[in-house]
């Protein structure tokens, strides 16, 4: 087993999604945060200093690329190489990491590529559409098409950055499998997509306020507001 | 007045037939009491033989091997709150059930248990059985449409769809065995003996036919009999809405059909009904292809000899249960938690055994053995059902009309078409 | 809170054709408490009669939010709660959060590790496609044959509890292998089990395959093509009876599964009876490979060098398993904290369960019901 050389101190040099770890800004679940955040700074002056000690001895050989996390390598593929020629800058980035091969693409791509990937590159299976949210940053939001194409037997994450507010176009009439998964994400994340047949809640019901996976979302401050309204009483959280 | 009583202990007609009002008043109040008791035996052993298909126990806990189960349901089901939906329309949800109820028990009225253990015997018997019968499709309709709910509204509109097709599969075999008892063939089938060419729908003199042509009717014209008996048998399963023709009440698709609003007392005429209307169904089967209360083999083990060896049964099968119910109670747990519990099996054991010797005796000997007989073939159609419940899927709406217009119908006419064909020229 | 039933207005219908005679269509609620719903799951069905016109899933009835728990959980907090997603195969759950974070980490269970997690995890495809067998013929109408996948399960969870003290909810992974070794006797316990269950699965297929109501109740039901499923994201079983040899396991192999032979089971029609066809068939490799696993299960250690305090670099990773029900996967991204920045889970129920109407429309009441005990969906998993 080569590779025990894990968690060390992550390097903020991943410029890319280096998130904010910062916390939800007007949310009340500050207990969480800092507290994990001071165990971890806590155990980390420890851990490093006895755990590579204890593994060189071990393993000596064993222990290259120590700081960092796994490196991520440049994707380089025939799909990549057209797929560049053909929307030339508007790839911002095709790597992979731990053999998981993503590219992150300009927002105004969005529809094109997508159809491109279906129609040319045999990407016939949408896995997945998922969002991220980065508090902080300018484009708070990633948005990640997970694609597998049944013929190359090959997963790809296609990624987006958009800012908030702003609407993608739906890819409903590329696989009719985004329509619940895009609502899924307009429900957590409030990112309209703009040609959906029925955009609408989907896990949450209608009235609901807010959209829970953004990470200023305040979960007590929803249950207080419920618990008042439904009960009438002050909730216990 | 005492003469009254015993006038008719020797009559040998039923109590309808001898224009007497008391006896026939008896006749009904046992008949309604032993309905009641089959109804809740019924209800403990389907559940009791249903979970042994299964491999489970079924009941065990109220009364020993949950012989008070029913009874225990029963009180539940009378104290329970009686709910009727507010938008319902409260007259038509009331007589509902009612009107269930009282074409169930209305049927037996001729069902004849033995040459005079009817009510009463009508000239047009099976008419009358399956006019009445069929008369229940129009409770359940008005308890579809009052409880204004959905579900309900389509078990209704099933059960109706249902029903009225399978009357009419059923009435060609019922025909077909009409037919049999005034044709006799000439040569083929031989049944030389007997006599009369008269047709009757007398439920007694059918059977009566029966004994007369030395012949159940679903072995007559072999293999015309069969064939009538058993589209009779499928047909009355969808008639009754029973596993694998449950559509009505099809618990997966439509919670519980055209009862789903009701509840407590009112759902429990429901429960009466149904287990009647099986019975009434079967009773009418036995009487028109089983030789109803004859004994089995009357011709070919006959003499004083089997005529004993015959009417022993009632009391044997009695000893039997009694017999079962011993075996139980010495496998009861030594515990002192089971002592009651083993005091009222062996109880019940005792209580079976002595109505077994009481039927040992002579005179009740004589006169239980046609209703004995009557009840066993009744009994094994009622274990067929459970069999048929804890065997089959359900089928589908269209599947079943299907099954329904395209298969029994021209077959049943096809039988009908043959009986007369061949009681005429064979 | 707005009543969600008023909402049906926007049920679209499609191309419906007038109906005769002017009388109007029906629209009728099954769930959220409905016998045959499988838990919490609503359809409104519009009814033309007894044809289903259109349908309209409202979900999310049992969510719990499980994505935001694990933002707020490290990474071994969150790992009990992945069990209650789908929680009749709790074991591939847990599998496929312990191997994605195990992938986030770079980190190898041990080969012993992936030996048990194998075993595990193919009784717990057993027991799930038990327990669909016995639902889905409930539904059908056919009472018995509950009672005895329920026996037999009875015996895979009991194998789960001598493992790890908990027969449904196991949690019997970790982050990096294995927590517990496995007991004395265990191979033999699982070989008893194979030894008891084949001729179980036989009686089950006598029970159903050739039963003439049975194959009329399901045969041309819920038809969808290959191409169909693939472009609805339908995954698993429902995949492989329309006729595409698709299985992450073979696919994209995970665990242990590249050292054991074993076929992927397909169908053609893409009915309800294929789908059976193609779970039953599944049962008997899931025994095959368990036969060839617990043979030859590797000494070793069961337990990967991970430390205390699980800190994966910064990162995001998606690992999918093959879960009884299809594709089961976990989009991980980390911060380099101890705590997920953000977890999804791409649960196959929730993706199912979209064909439902595809495959309902123009159909009676009766196969709504076959299609949802057919396209094996566990409400946990739909709403999280």
């Amino acid at each position: 087993m080569p590779d025990e050389n894990k968690p060390t101190p992550p390097t903020p040099s991943d410029g890319d999604n280096k998130p904010t770890t910062g916390k939800p800004a007007g949310s009340v679940q500050p207990s969480p945060p800092p507290e994990g955040a001071a165990s971890a700074s806590a155990a980390k002056p420890a851990t490093p200093a006895g755990t590579p000690a204890k593994t060189a001895g071990d393993h000596a050989p064993a222990a290259p690329a120590k700081p960092t996390g796994p490196a991520t390598i440049p994707w380089d593929s025939p799909m990549v190489a057209t797929l560049k020629r053909q929307f030339g800058s508007g790839i911002s980035e095709a790597s992979t990491y731990l053999g998981q091969n993503y590219m992150v693409v300009d927002r105004s791509l969005i529809p094109e590529i997508l159809q491109v990937l279906r129609d040319q590159e045999q990407f016939d299976y949408c896995v997945d559409i998922t969002a991220v949210h980065y508090l902080t940053r300018e484009k708070p939001f990633d948005v990640i098409w997970i694609l597998y194409s049944f013929a190359r037997n090959e997963r790809i994450l296609v990624k987006t950055l958009i800012s908030d507010g702003e609407a993608l176009p739906s890819s409903v009439p590329i696989w009719p499998t985004t329509n619940w998964l895009e609502r899924e994400v307009y429900d957590m994340f409030g990112i309209a997509f703009e040609g959906h047949p029925d955009l609408k809640r989907i896990l949450l019901p209608e009235g609901w306020k807010g959209h829970p996976l953004r990470k200023d979302y305040g979960i007590i401050q929803q249950d207080n507001e419920w618990v008042q309204a439904n009960l009438g009483i002050e909730s216990g959280q | 007045m005492l003469d009254y009583v015993t006038s008719y202990l020797r009559s040998n007609t039923t109590p309808g037939q001898a224009g007497n009002l008391l006896w026939a008043f008896i006749y009904i109040i046992l008949i309604f009491l032993g309905l009641s008791v089959a109804v809740i035996a019924m209800n403990w052993l389907e559940r009791k033989i249903l979970a042994h298909m299964q491999v489970r126990l079924g009941p065990m806990r109220v009364g020993p091997h949950g012989l008070l189960q029913p009874i225990a349901d029963a009180i539940k089901l009378l104290i329970k709150e009686d709910i009727m939906p507010a938008e319902a329309d409260k007259s038509v949800f009331w007589i509902a059930p009612v009107l269930i109820v009282i074409t169930a028990f209305t049927t037996f009225i001729v069902v004849p248990f033995g040459p005079t253990h009817a009510v009463t015997d009508m000239n047009i018997g099976v008419l009358f059985m399956l006019g009445v019968s069929s008369l229940s499709v129009l409770g359940v309709v008005m308890a579809g449409w009052a409880s204004n709910s959905h579900y309900p509204l389509i078990g209704a509109l099933r059960s109706s769809a249902q029903m009225v097709s399978y009357e009419i599969a059923m009435g060609l075999a019922v025909v077909a065995a009409v037919l049999m008892t005034s044709l006799h063939g000439i040569g083929l089938y031989g049944v030389a003996h007997g006599a009369v060419g008269d047709g009757t729908l007398s439920m007694i003199d059918i059977v009566k036919a029966q004994q007369d042509q030395h012949a159940w009717f679903i072995f007559k014209f072999f293999p015309l009999g069969l064939i009538a008996f058993f589209i009779f048998a499928v047909a009355m399963i969808a008639e009754t809405n029973r596993a694998p023709f449950d559509l009505p009440e099809a618990e997966s698709e439509l919670t519980a059909g055209f009862h789903t609003e009701y509840s407590g007392f009112r759902w429990s005429l429901f429960f009466l009904a149904e287990y009647s209307a099986m019975i009434a169904v079967s009773s009418i089967a036995v009487t028109l292809w089983l030789g109803g209360w004859l004994r089995p083999f009357p011709t070919w083990l006959t003499g004083e000899t089997w005529d004993l060896v015959f009417s022993l049964f009632p009391a044997a099968t009695f000893l039997l249960l009694a017999l079962i119910a011993l075996v139980g109670t010495l496998r009861m747990p030594k515990h002192p938690y089971f002592r009651v519990q083993t005091l009222g099996l062996a109880g019940f054991a005792a209580v079976l055994a002595l109505i077994g010797i009481l039927l040992l005796l002579p005179p009740v000997r004589d006169r239980i053995q046609d209703i004995y007989w009557f009840s066993l073939k009744v009994a094994g159609f009622m274990y067929l059902y459970i069999w048929y419940r804890g065997t089959f899927p359900r089928y589908r709406f269209d599947q079943l009309m299907r099954v329904g217009w395209k298969v029994l119908l021209p077959v049943g006419l096809g039988v009908l078409i043959l009986t007369a064909i061949v009681g005429v020229l064979l | 809170m707005s009543d969600p039933s008023t909402n049906i207005s926007h049920l679209e219908l499609g191309d419906r054709n007038e109906t005769f005679l002017d009388s109007n269509e029906l629209v009728i609620n099954m769930g959220p408490q409905h016998p045959a719903t499988h838990g919490v799951l609503r359809v409104i069905l519009k009814l033309d009669g007894e044809k289903v016109l259109g349908t309209e899933c409202v979900i999310g009835y049992l969510h719990r939010g499980v994505e935001k728990i694990a933002e707020n959980r490290t990474y071994a907090m969150f790992n009990p709660y992945v069990d209650r997603m789908d929680y009749v195969a709790a074991v591939s759950n847990g599998l496929g959060y312990c191997e994605a974070v195990e992938k986030l980490l770079n980190v190898q269970a041990p080969p012993r590790a992936n030996y048990i997690r194998v075993i595990l995890t193919e009784l717990n495809r057993l027991a799930s496609h038990m327990l669909w067998l016995g639902t889905h013929a409930l539904d059908i109408g056919a009472i018995t044959p509950l009672f005895y996948t329920f026996r037999d399960r009875e015996e895979i969870l009991k194998i789960f509890e001598k493992y790890c003290g908990a027969r449904l909810t196991t949690h019997a992974f970790r982050i990096g292998g294995c927590l517990y070794e496995t007991y004395d006797g265990f191979e033999k316990d699982v070989t008893n089990f194979l030894d008891f269950v084949t001729p179980k699965i036989d009686e089950y297929e006598e029970l159903l395959t050739t039963n003439r109501i049975w194959v009329e109740r399901t045969k041309n039901v819920g038809k969808i093509s290959g191409k169909e499923c693939i472009a609805l994201g339908v995954t698993g079983p429902v995949l492989r009876a329309s006729g595409v040899r698709w299985d992450v396991r073979k696919a994209q192999p995970y665990a242990a599964y590249s050292d054991f032979d074993f076929e992927i089971p397909i169908g053609q029609n893409g009915d309800t009876y294929d789908r059976y066809l193609v779970r039953m068939a599944e049962m008997r490799q899931s025994l095959h490979i368990i036969r060839q696993a617990v043979g030859k299960i590797p000494e070793g250690p069961i337990m990967a060098k991970v430390p205390k305090v699980i800190k994966p670099p910064v990162g995001e990773i998606y690992h999918s398993i093959e879960a009884p029900k299809g594709e089961l996967g976990y989009f991980i991204v980390s911060d380099g904290s101890t705590q997920p920045y953000r977890l999804r889970v791409r649960p196959p129920s929730f993706v199912n369960l979209q064909a439902l109407d595809m495959m309902v429309r123009g159909q009676l009441v009766a196969d709504v019901v076959a299609v949802i005990g057919t396209l094996d969906i566990v409400l946990g998993e739909v709403d999280r």
